[in-house]
């Protein structure tokens, strides 16, 4: 059982999914059905209730942004809060990299979303904690192309 | 013609933006056209063009579900492009679709070693990015040297990322740990916090596979955990902390400090806090300050509006509830008031909490409460509030109950909650208490015929197994019953087409034991000489049935003879056999009540029939332990070894429920005599079963030898385990009248009965987890690596005065590190020690990994 990201989703209350970065290997249909699974997962849930749940022999750590599910499938014994702030953490760069972002900019910009969550989480980890720091290198990638 | 036509191609090819846009415009062809058209760029010499339309097509891979692996090919194209922007798109494309089994995974190696040796570190970053997504056995083989290279470049950025991909390369190439292992280290003590969360990252997963292998660092994890101020780290090393100290606990008393340390900081994080309570709760559990302080802690927690935190609360006290109960029952009304949130999560954690805190005193009390919450909950609630009493209950042969009336009762209101599907749980418990506990008979007999003679009850599947609980009890112990006529009646309604043929045919063996016992009843009445039944051993404490007069028996038979006459054609074999045995049982018998009414003569046929009967129906059954079958005798000149040993192994699965004994088998099937007891002798004696049972048993054996285990059995062995067979019956006959008085009871579960506990376990042996050769290798080779370490650091020591100040310490080791760094510069005598370290290997595994006494 390893201690690591298992994927990260982004999906609408519609269940589209926006974003979708798998740290293990899945075939295409399971992908499919992890997603649907997860989106009517997260869905249902009142906002009061807490941002965990169970999934399959795992967690699932997720938040709603505006119309957006940001939902993160960790290993059972991982520290709930911790992963919550880093989906904060994403969105906050998100927002900072897109200027108010929304759901549209995320839908067009969809390489570089990608781009900011490979400087954010490398193979399950997080290895990047400094908001400063991610931006930095992406304005520095961006200079490249 | 045709570079024209590739240059037109690619001047009005679609950009990703346009794609997008396309797509959200809902034309339901637009991906298959859009398919087309990449395909078709893809295939073009110009790198810009296939780039972009690679790009299209991860999009449409990522978001739509399009199959791209038919693309491998051109995205290695791409990625050797000079362009950092071509580079890019084709990394993603790669570390996007290609898995172990990618046919072209063999062309991205050289690439990627280019790359990983670029001085660009932006292309290093992309490679490194990659590997660590798609890294396969041969990459990690052949790329190990330049990851090592980067683990110690200049670039912090750079190494992070080394670092971040060193775990799967460890994971697919095991060996790969000699060369990297030392700089990975090296990087704990490191002062960027971003690289040491990085190498933390790395160690904590290391550690929950292995922990043992990664105690000598723990001194560097120490530093760490007194030194850092990032959250990130701190958790990562909390957690490292919580699975060295489970293992070494004397790690455990050095590390409390510094732990309590951190809860006490007043701007604590939330997270770390968190992390801090559960660490001192799952490991640290024996050191008191730190696991007051966590206790008082999670109080805050509890008490939090945030539900989230509310939840981790009651969590992490139900991780730390079975050794310290206290903490739970500080914080109960928390508890309770957690029962009524909306949040399905909490409510469930309130529950496991409320349940660990059940014990003898309040079990009425909050079954009580339970109840309650369950008739008001929605069925998965509900259910699961039922399943844990049960479970809480029957926990250890009941031990928690003292009032098996009211916990009887209970199980009887349970049936009649609308959502219950526990039905097969609450039969088991049902006959297994008739069994064990003969006081509790009369209250059973009670509640099974409320339940029997409900005819709604029978409409509703979920419950048919407590119906054929009831049912067997009630004809098992039909002399406590009030009314025997009642009971058939109820057993014989028309209502009971709705159960299953299996349960029915327990229906019809009820009724036939109650008509058994009723016409015991009548014809012994007849006798003026007979004693009142009230005195009969089999009959305690039952109420007046020897009131049966003609009328009522005759009654009784022609009420049953009509409700089977029906069944005798049914095309379920068990009912039609039961239906027709009692059929002509009745025939048999019928003519002589008539007579019996006039004549006093005891020695008809129909007497002796009756009487035979209900000596059969006399015995009592009790639970029987699932190693019974084994302890029986082996007759003499019986060979099984030499059979039956090829095939047991065949067989296995076969063979072993089939030595289980189940006494839902023993209910409907009174020829089976072999393992009754006699509840007579069961005070005096350790008999082994009766000689003429173990003949049958021999002749059985004989026949279906198949069926049978080979035994290793011995007269001795079976002198003081004799004793579990007589199991649970061991109610003391004083009691045997009391129905009124509870108190006594009190002493029934003092003088415990001998609990049937199953020696060999339920379940095959499960096979242990056969751990990846990977994981071995990887052991190995880490132990090895710290090993050579370890040696320099005991060198150390012996030099260094004994002293207990960690920092001292530390320096020491990084001195030996900085020593044996640059014994590795010697690349000769790096060599010569790895291959004195591989001889050894074999004999430094199997040696438990010291933990250098400057620890302790």
């Amino acid at each position: 059982m390893r201690l690591l990201i298992r994927f990260i989703l982004l999906q609408n209350r519609q269940g589209k999914t926006r974003l979708a970065k798998y740290y293990v290997p899945l075939e295409e249909s399971e992908k499919h059905k992890v997603e649907y699974e997860v989106h009517r997962l997260v869905v249902n849930r009142d906002s009061k209730f807490t941002n965990f749940v169970e999934f399959r022999t795992h967690k699932v750590i997720y938040r709603r942004y505006a119309g957006l599910f940001f939902s993160l499938c960790v290993d059972i014994t991982d520290n709930e809060l911790a992963y919550l702030e880093c989906i904060h953490l994403f969105v906050e760069i998100l927002d900072h990299f897109f200027s108010n972002v929304c759901e549209l900019d995320l839908v067009f910009n969809f390489h570089k979303v990608y781009l900011i969550l490979d400087e954010f989480i490398l193979a399950g980890e997080l290895q990047e904690t400094s908001k400063r720091a991610i931006i930095e290198r992406m304005s520095e990638l961006e200079k490249l192309e | 013609m045709a570079s024209s036509n590739s240059l037109m191609d690619s001047l009005f090819q679609r950009s990703l933006e346009d794609l997008i846009k396309g797509l959200r415009l809902g034309e339901s062809t637009f991906i298959s056209r859009s398919l087309e058209e990449i395909r078709r760029e893809i295939k073009l010499t110009d790198l810009s063009t296939k780039s972009v339309a690679l790009q299209k097509l991860s999009y449409l891979a990522a978001l739509h579900g399009v199959d791209m692996a038919w693309a491998a090919f051109h995205a290695v194209e791409v990625v050797s492009s000079s362009r950092f922007a071509h580079k890019r798109i084709g990394y993603h494309a790669i570390a996007q679709s290609f898995s172990d089994q990618t046919p072209v995974m063999l062309l991205i190696t050289n690439q990627l070693r280019k790359d990983l040796n670029s001085s660009n570190e932006h292309e290093v970053s992309l490679a490194l990015e990659c590997l660590a997504r798609i890294g396969t056995d041969d990459l990690a083989r052949d790329l190990t040297s330049e990851v090592f290279t980067l683990l110690g470049s200049s670039k912090a950025l750079v190494r992070k990322k080394a670092i971040g991909v060193v775990l799967r390369v460890f994971d697919k190439y095991p060996d790969a740990v000699k060369v990297c292992f030392k700089r990975l280290v090296e990087n704990l003590e490191s002062s960027d916090p971003q690289l040491l969360s990085a190498v933390v990252g790395v160690f904590c997963e290391l550690t929950a596979k292995d922990p043992r292998s990664y105690l000598p660092l723990a001194p560097e994890f120490y530093k760490i955990l007194v030194d850092s101020r990032n959250n990130w780290v701190l958790i990562k090393v909390l957690k490292i902390f919580a699975k060295l100290a489970s293992i070494e606990p004397r790690l455990a008393k050095k590390v409390a400090d510094p732990v309590c340390e951190h809860m006490r900081k007043q701007n604590v994080g939330k997270s770390l806090l968190f992390e801090c309570i559960r660490t001192v709760f799952s490991s640290l559990s024996d050191q008191e300050t730190a696991l007051k302080l966590a206790v008082a802690k999670i109080r805050e927690f509890l008490v939090d509006d945030d539900p989230n935190l509310k939840y981790l609360g009651l969590h992490a006290l139900s991780i730390v509830a079975g050794k310290h109960l206290w903490a739970v029952l500080e914080n109960k009304e928390a508890v309770v008031k957690a029962m009524s949130d909306e949040d399905p999560n909490v409510k469930l954690e309130a529950l496991h909490l409320l349940m660990a805190m059940v014990n003898e005193d309040n079990v009425t009390e909050i079954s009580r409460i339970l109840m309650n919450y369950a008739l008001k909950s929605d069925p998965l609630f509900c259910n699961e509030i039922i399943g844990s009493i049960l479970v809480a209950c029957s926990r250890d042969s009941y031990e928690i109950i003292v009032d098996f009336d009211w916990y009887v009762s209970l199980l009887g209101e349970m049936a009649r909650v609308p959502h219950c599907q526990r039905g097969k749980e609450i039969e088991h418990q049902l006959i297994d208490i008739g069994t064990r506990v003969k006081d509790a008979r009369l209250e059973l007999v009670r509640v099974s015929r409320a339940l029997l003679i409900d005819p709604a009850l029978l409409g509703n599947q979920f419950l048919h197994p407590i119906l054929s609980a009831a049912a067997w009890a009630s004809g098992e112990y039909v002399e406590f019953s009030k009314s025997p006529y009642e009971i058939a009646e109820a057993l014989l309604q028309p209502r009971t087409c709705l159960l299953p043929d299996s349960i029915r045919a327990i229906y019809i063996h009820s009724a036939f034991k109650v008509l058994v016992f009723s016409l015991g009843a009548y014809f012994s009445a007849q006798e003026p000489t007979s004693p009142p039944l009230a005195q009969e051993s089999t009959s305690s404490g039952h109420s007046v049935v020897n009131g049966f007069t003609y009328n009522s028996i005759s009654s009784l038979v022609n009420m049953i003879e009509l409700g089977l006459c029906s069944l005798s054609g049914t095309i379920d074999v068990e009912v039609q056999e039961r239906a027709k045995n009692v059929l002509g049982f009745i025939g048999m018998i019928k003519h002589e009540i008539a007579e019996k009414a006039t004549s006093q003569n005891s020695e008809t046929e129909a007497h002796r029939a009756i009487a035979f009967m209900e000596d059969v129906f006399s015995e009592e059954l009790g639970p029987v332990s699932s190693t019974a079958q084994e302890k029986v005798p082996l007759p003499e000149g019986l060979e099984l070894n030499e059979n039956l040993e090829g095939l047991q192994e065949i067989c296995r699965e076969v063979l072993e429920p089939m030595a289980e004994s189940d006494y839902s088998s023993d209910k409907v099937s009174f020829s089976v005599a072999k393992l009754r007891i006699r509840d007579q002798e069961e005070a005096s004696s350790s008999l082994p079963p009766p000689l003429e049972s173990s003949s049958l048993l021999a002749e059985h054996r004989k026949r279906h030898g198949l069926y049978y285990l080979s035994s290793q059995k011995s007269e001795d062995h079976n002198d003081r385990e004799g004793n579990d067979n007589n199991t649970s019956n061991e109610y003391p006959p004083a009691n045997e009248i009391s129905v009124d008085s509870f108190k006594p009871k009190k002493k029934i579960s003092k003088p415990r009965p001998v609990v049937v506990k199953l020696d060999e376990g339920d379940e095959p042996k499960r096979k242990p987890d056969a751990s990846s050769s990977n994981d071995e290798s990887l052991s190995r080779a880490i132990q090895t690596a710290l090993m050579g370490k370890g040696k320099g650091k005991e060198k150390e020591k012996e030099r260094v005065k004994e002293n207990h100040e960690m920092n001292v310490d530390t320096e020491n080791i990084e001195q030996s590190s900085r020593r044996e760094k640059k014994n590795k510069k010697n690349g000769e005598r790096s060599s010569k020690r790895s291959s004195r370290r591989q001889r050894g290997k074999e004999a430094s595994v199997t040696k438990p990994v010291e933990v250098p006494d400057l620890l302790l």
